[in-house]
């Protein structure tokens, strides 16, 4: 039994845990304000918010409801653009229609759900914020630009919020309903839910296997990651940090732990996905979802990261890069559940760095994307561990050219000399993301930007000709 | 006055075909595709599909009682496909089941079995063994073949552009009911009802009077609903008709994007000759369009194609050629611009080859040969009400292009790793459908006793925000509130025998036609409203709901004239039907006055490339457009900056990809990428040019739907570019999209490697 709130009325459904929400919301609910736009996350017609009591606080992220199974609502605050609609329209609301950023209208409930969750953050607002909250909703008629104005408009309206009493002061200014604030009490009084296995397929946020595997998980109870106890966490331990593997993206992106060691984090993270599926897609789903150009593999793959497998109470730790076999391959069994992703966090000599292109820079997957980790002491390379994707069948751990560098000056010379061996340990092909040269070209390029972008003054591109 | 629809598109409360209340015993059609893109069906086994629980039924060409038979220009398109397949995604069945669900189920569980043939996919390839959709044309003025002595510098070359999906958010799909003695009633998202209810009545093998087709609005047309929104149409009904259930069918997203066409690709080659003083002499073209198994609207397509050959430019001698080559690709069909573009492409291309060889910039060259009052067009008409010189002139003075291309030159000198690269798109577009047989329309308005009034038009509203130009004629005519108008829905038993809202039109061919209508109305109440006054009509005048009479204001209000009429006994119902006048076109000389008037505009666009990554980003799009007298900026300016980021896609980021069997890899929304909102210009500034419009225009507002589309060609020249002040040695290959790997490749070339 899933019991939620969905907007104003307590839900309480036997639907199986794998059904998706948005088929939930607009068939057994007649909710038709959420529309379906692709069924994969990638047009985010379908957004909706979903709202979490965490440390006695109400916290609000927009997902997309073709991706989210129906299970992962329970205990939630579900808003649809109906619970938001009240009797005249919220700020939100006019002015997306003052700045005309709506034309045919079927995308146009996403926008409003996603700039409502901007509103809802418990962040002082910016402009920038407001765009982040958008970045997974796509418009084909408006080109966006009234979207911006409209976007402008509510930041600067947000610009007297109260960040101590977010909910209630937006309920004061009617950007939300009333009946948010009784949301906490309503929530609080649902029973646990229970975490008994399903023997189901397990789901973490869902976001690429109802991509792949959507006709078959519809009808099931799923295992959902999100369910299990002590599978979402950050910590460190002995210089070691730890990551529970139903950490989503966007609980790496505001953890405090991953800010402090990568200075860069924000501007990698945003190369990945979008705010709705970062809200959702799990840090383990990516690593076992086992993609060629799977971001957060190549991310930890240069942190040279442990994973933890975990089989009732037993448990082994094996390198992430070789958890992957060959496509598709892991060193896995089908009981074994990946827990935690641990690895050294870096030093004050470290530098680290990511780079990705796909075909759009934003909310896309990588053509070729690639990461550093290089110790430098007196210019000279102490530690080295470099990842690529989108270049062989799995995600490349690429050690010849990651020993090569090893003592070595931190020159052009040196990096164009691991150029070279580089290139002999990938094996790109050509695809829909780009032929294979292409890909080889990429990486060299990638390559050289991890250097430019670390150390300006020493390379530019010219230090490559 | 702001889009009336948008109030109900921010609450959710809008509807669309999905969100239409399910009726009792609705049951759900998912389409059973060829995946081969050529060869004969040798066997079909829909045993096990039949057998699954809860599939009503399946239905073949076999069941069709009338025509098998979907073709518009040309009949040569199957509902079904009966024994030949010609392209990957092509309708065999359909699967009625309780839940779509269901029948998504039961498709994998059907055997089919089909002989492959070879499959061609290449335009040129099909050109090579005659195989057209319809003969070749070619439009010609002066003569080229005794010009080329005369030019003193000429370039010859080849420019190809892509296809592009239509990706309107809301995916196709129809709900038919049955009525009573057979006739049906169809919900369809699209552009064309009547287009739906001939094709249904013609399969059906009923008259047209038994199909009633009604849209209330569609999620986003773009042309990829003016013809290819029949088919899941014709489909639902023909469930019905066997079943006597509710049928709906809704593509999923995949489904859509493999079984419909897209904007066709082009293959285009081209020889342009210069004199002295680098005015255009002469310039041949030859294109190839990539039609796809069926004519659908390629024909149409590819005629626009030579119509805009020359875009903004004059040319005493031409010679433009196109092929509609058939291949087995899904019929490629209408895309805001309709062929426009692609001619608008080669010559841009022509344009920009000649500049770089002759060392100066392109703009010069286009500023040199634009179109002037007098000129003659390729196709005999002979330019009128010309703004292009203005337009430039007054992106010169707001903008200075001259301080800009410097900015450029001194940041290019000083960066290594970042290049600007920066163009000029100028763009004329001719308005009317080119068919002259298609430019009528018709409305229908009542005016209740209340004094409300309910206004039916052929014009479907998808976003461009035509609905409310029809409120604002009706609530202006009358003088009385808007709020007093509703606009009805589009149902072909209102108005009947309509032309699909395309071609930027629907708001000129519909309001003109609502104009009459509402004029007809008018006069009649102005006459009552005499008679009880003891005045000349003509001395009365309406105004925000009281009538006066030699402008002073009488006791009599609106809603009392409307009562007045009512119990006299007068009409409150009205029907205008409107005909584009001066318009003709002679196919067999090809030649004519197919326009009614042309809308003029120039975009400059500016872009910085990212040379180590070989990625970009649009710093600023600088637009001057001539709207006539704009009658609804927030909707006009909407369309721009709309149309401009969708061309600016195509150009850029939007890589159709299809293999050479035909089959779509850019088949998903995470394969086919078009713009997001991190991917769109930093600044996009519109400065209307204040023109006299023109008389055939609404209320001297020019059309605006297509035009700037045609603003986004312009991206892939600033990249082109920006490329150049990297690498010198770049080539242009004149091969849209510029992706990223092109960019890349372009920079830095190919790698080295053994």
């Amino acid at each position: 039994m899933i019991e939620f709130i969905l907007n104003n009325k307590p839900i309480k459904t036997d639907q199986p845990t794998g059904s998706l929400l948005l088929d939930f919301v607009r068939y057994e609910q007649s909710l038709m304000g959420t529309k379906i736009g692709c069924r994969e996350g990638d047009c985010g017609a379908c957004t909706v918010l979903m709202g979490e009591l965490i440390d006695g606080q109400m916290n609000y992220r927009q997902v997309t409801s073709c991706l989210t199974p129906l299970g992962n609502a329970q205990r939630k605050h579900v808003v649809t653009i109906e619970g938001l609609n009240m009797k005249s329209l919220s700020p939100v609301q006019q002015f997306m229609v003052d700045e005309s950023g709506s034309q045919c209208g079927f995308c146009t409930t996403g926008f409003v759900v996603s700039l409502t969750q901007f509103c809802l953050a418990n962040s002082i607002p910016s402009y920038n914020d407001a765009i982040a909250s958008i970045d997974g909703n796509i418009c084909r008629c408006t080109g966006y630009k009234p979207i911006e104005r409209a976007a402008k408009h509510i930041t600067e309206s947000l610009s007297d919020k109260d960040h101590n009493e977010t909910l209630n002061w937006l309920i004061a200014q009617q950007f939300i309903p009333s009946y948010f604030n009784q949301i906490q009490d309503k929530l609080d009084a649902l029973p646990k839910g229970d975490n008994d296995s399903q023997n189901g397929t397990v789901v973490g946020g869902g976001t690429d296997l109802y991509v792949q595997k959507h006709d078959q998980l519809i009808d099931q109870n799923v295992d959902l990651i999100t369910n299990m106890p002590n599978l979402n966490f950050i910590k460190i331990d002995n210089g070691i940090c730890k990551v529970g593997a139903g950490t989503t993206a966007t609980d790496l992106m505001e953890s405090d732990i991953f800010i402090s060691a990568f200075p860069r984090l924000k501007a990698h993270l945003k190369l990945v996905a979008s705010s709705p599926i970062r809200n959702t897609a799990t840090l383990g789903g990516n690593f076992v979802n086992a993609s060629p150009v799977g971001d957060f593999t190549v991310f930890f793959l240069a942190l040279n990261a442990k994973i933890k497998l975990t089989k009732n109470s037993d448990s082994r730790s094996i390198y992430l890069n070789d958890f992957y076999k060959g496509y598709k391959d892991l060193d896995k069994s089908s009981d074994e559940i990946l827990s935690t992703i641990s690895f050294k966090l870096p030093t004050q000599d470290s530098h680290y760095n990511f780079e990705k292109v796909s075909k759009r820079i934003y909310l896309d997957i990588a053509s070729v994307n690639t990461a550093i980790q290089l110790t430098v002491s007196k210019n000279k390379i102490t530690e080295s561990h470099i990842s690529a994707g989108g270049v062989g069948p799995i995600p490349i751990y690429l050690r010849k050219t990651c020993d090569f560098l090893l003592n070595k000056a931190l020159l052009p010379e040196t990096v164009q000399s691991a150029h070279k061996i580089l290139q002999s340990e990938i094996i790109p092909i050509s695809d829909v993301r780009g032929s294979a040269d292409y890909k080889r070209l990429l990486l060299r390029q990638l390559f050289y930007a991890h250097f430019i972008t670390l150390f300006p003054d020493q390379f530019s591109l010219d230090s490559f000709k | 006055m702001k889009n009336i629809d948008s109030k109900g598109h921010v609450t959710g409360k809008s509807i669309y075909l999905d969100d239409i209340p399910i009726i009792q015993g609705t049951q759900f059609g998912v389409v059973f595709d060829s995946p081969v893109a050529h060869g004969t069906i040798t066997s079909v086994d829909y045993t096990k599909a039949l057998a699954t629980p809860g599939v009503i039924r399946i239905i073949t060409h076999e069941d069709i009682p009338g025509q098998n038979q979907i073709g518009g220009i040309i009949s040569d398109e199957q509902l079904f496909a009966s024994t030949e397949v010609h392209f990957v995604g092509q309708p065999i069945a359909l699967i009625i089941a309780e839940s779509d669900q269901i029948a998504f189920k039961a498709r994998k569980l059907i055997e089919l079995e089909i002989a492959k043939k070879d499959v061609i996919v290449n335009p040129r390839e099909a050109q090579q063994i005659d195989q057209l959709i319809v003969p070749p044309r070619t439009f010609k003025l002066g003569d080229t073949e005794n010009s080329w002595g005369n030019c003193v510098h000429i370039f010859e070359g080849q420019a190809d552009s892509n296809g592009q999906e239509h990706l309107y958010i809301e995916t196709q799909g129809a709900y038919a009911i049955p009525m009573e003695n057979g006739h049906i009633r169809i919900s369809s998202s699209t552009q064309g009802p009547t287009v739906v209810q001939r094709i249904t009545a013609r399969v059906l093998g009923v008259g047209m009077h038994k199909i009633e087709v009604d849209v209330v609005r569609i999620g986003g047309g773009f042309g990829g609903k003016e013809d290819q929104a029949t088919p899941w149409a014709v489909m639902a009904a023909l469930g019905v008709s066997i079943l006597n259930l509710p049928v709906k069918v809704v593509l999923s997203r995949l489904d859509d994007m493999r079984m419909t066409g897209k904007r066709h690709p082009y293959s285009s080659d081209y020889k342009i000759g210069f004199s002295k003083d680098l005015k255009i002499i002469a310039y041949e073209t030859t294109f190839y369009q990539n039609a796809g198994a069926a004519a659908d609207l390629s024909p149409a397509v590819m005629e626009r194609t030579l119509f805009h050959g020359t875009n903004s430019y004059f040319i005493p001698n031409v010679k433009m050629t196109a092929y509609s080559c058939k291949t087995n690709l899904p019929p490629n069909t209408a895309f805001r611009g309709f062929g426009g573009p692609q001619g608008m492409f080669v010559i841009e291309s022509a344009l920009s080859h000649a500049a770089k060889e002759l060392g100066i910039p392109t703009h010069e060259l286009q500023k040199i040969n634009l179109l002037k009052n007098g000129n003659e067009f390729p196709y005999g008409q002979i330019a009128d009400g010309v703004e292009l010189n203005s337009i430039w002139h007054e992106m010169e003075s707001k903008f200075d292009i001259g301080s800009i291309e410097k900015e450029i030159d001194e940041f290019n000198s000083n960066h290594t790793d970042v290049k600007k690269g920066f163009s000029l798109m100028p763009v004329t577009f001719g308005i009317s459908f080119t068919k002259t047989p298609m430019n009528q329309a018709r409305a229908l308005v009542h005016i209740y006793t209340d004094g409300s009034v309910g206004v039916s038009t052929g014009a479907v509203e998808m976003g461009q925000g035509v609905n409310t130009k029809m409120l604002q004629i009706a609530a202006c005519i009358f003088s009385i509130d808007p709020k007093q108008v509703k606009l009805e829905s589009t149902n072909t038993t209102r108005v009947a025998n309509t032309s699909p809202s395309a071609a930027s039109s629907t708001a000129d061919l519909n309001g003109k036609a609502l104009q009459k209508a509402c004029n007809a109305l008018l006069e009649r109440l102005k006459s009552c409203a005499a008679d009880h006054l003891k005045v000349s009509s003509t001395d009365v005048t309406l105004k925000d709901g009281m009538v006066y009479t030699n402008e002073n204001k009488t006791d009599l209000t609106w809603h009392q004239l409307v009562m007045m009429a009512f119990l006299k006994r007068i009409c409150l119902t009205e029907n205008g039907h409107y005909a584009t006048p001066t318009i003709h076109f002679d196919m067999t000389k090809e030649k004519g006055h197919p326009f009614a008037y042309h809308v003029y505009g120039l975009a400059l666009m500016q872009v910085t490339l990212d040379c180590v990554r070989g990625t970009y980003e649009f710093d600023a799009v600088k637009i001057v457009h001539d709207f006539g007298k704009t009658m609804n900026p927030s909707v006009d300016f909407g369309q721009i900056e709309g149309g401009l980021i969708q061309g600016m896609g195509w150009m850029t980021m939007e890589d159709l990809r299809y293999n050479n069997q035909g089959q779509l890899l850019s088949n998903t929304l995470s394969t086919y990428k078009i713009p997001d909102i991190y991917s769109v210009p930093k600044t996009v500034t519109i400065e209307p040019l204040e023109t006299n419009g023109s008389d055939l225009a609404i209320l001297k507002s020019k059309a605006v739907g297509e035009p700037p589309l045609m603003y986004g060609i312009g991206a892939y020249f600033a990249i082109d570019n920006a490329i150049k002040s990297f690498n010198p040695n770049f080539t242009s290959t004149f091969d849209a999209p510029f992706t990223h790997e092109k960019v890349l490749m372009g920079l830095h070339g190919s790698l080295d490697f053994e």
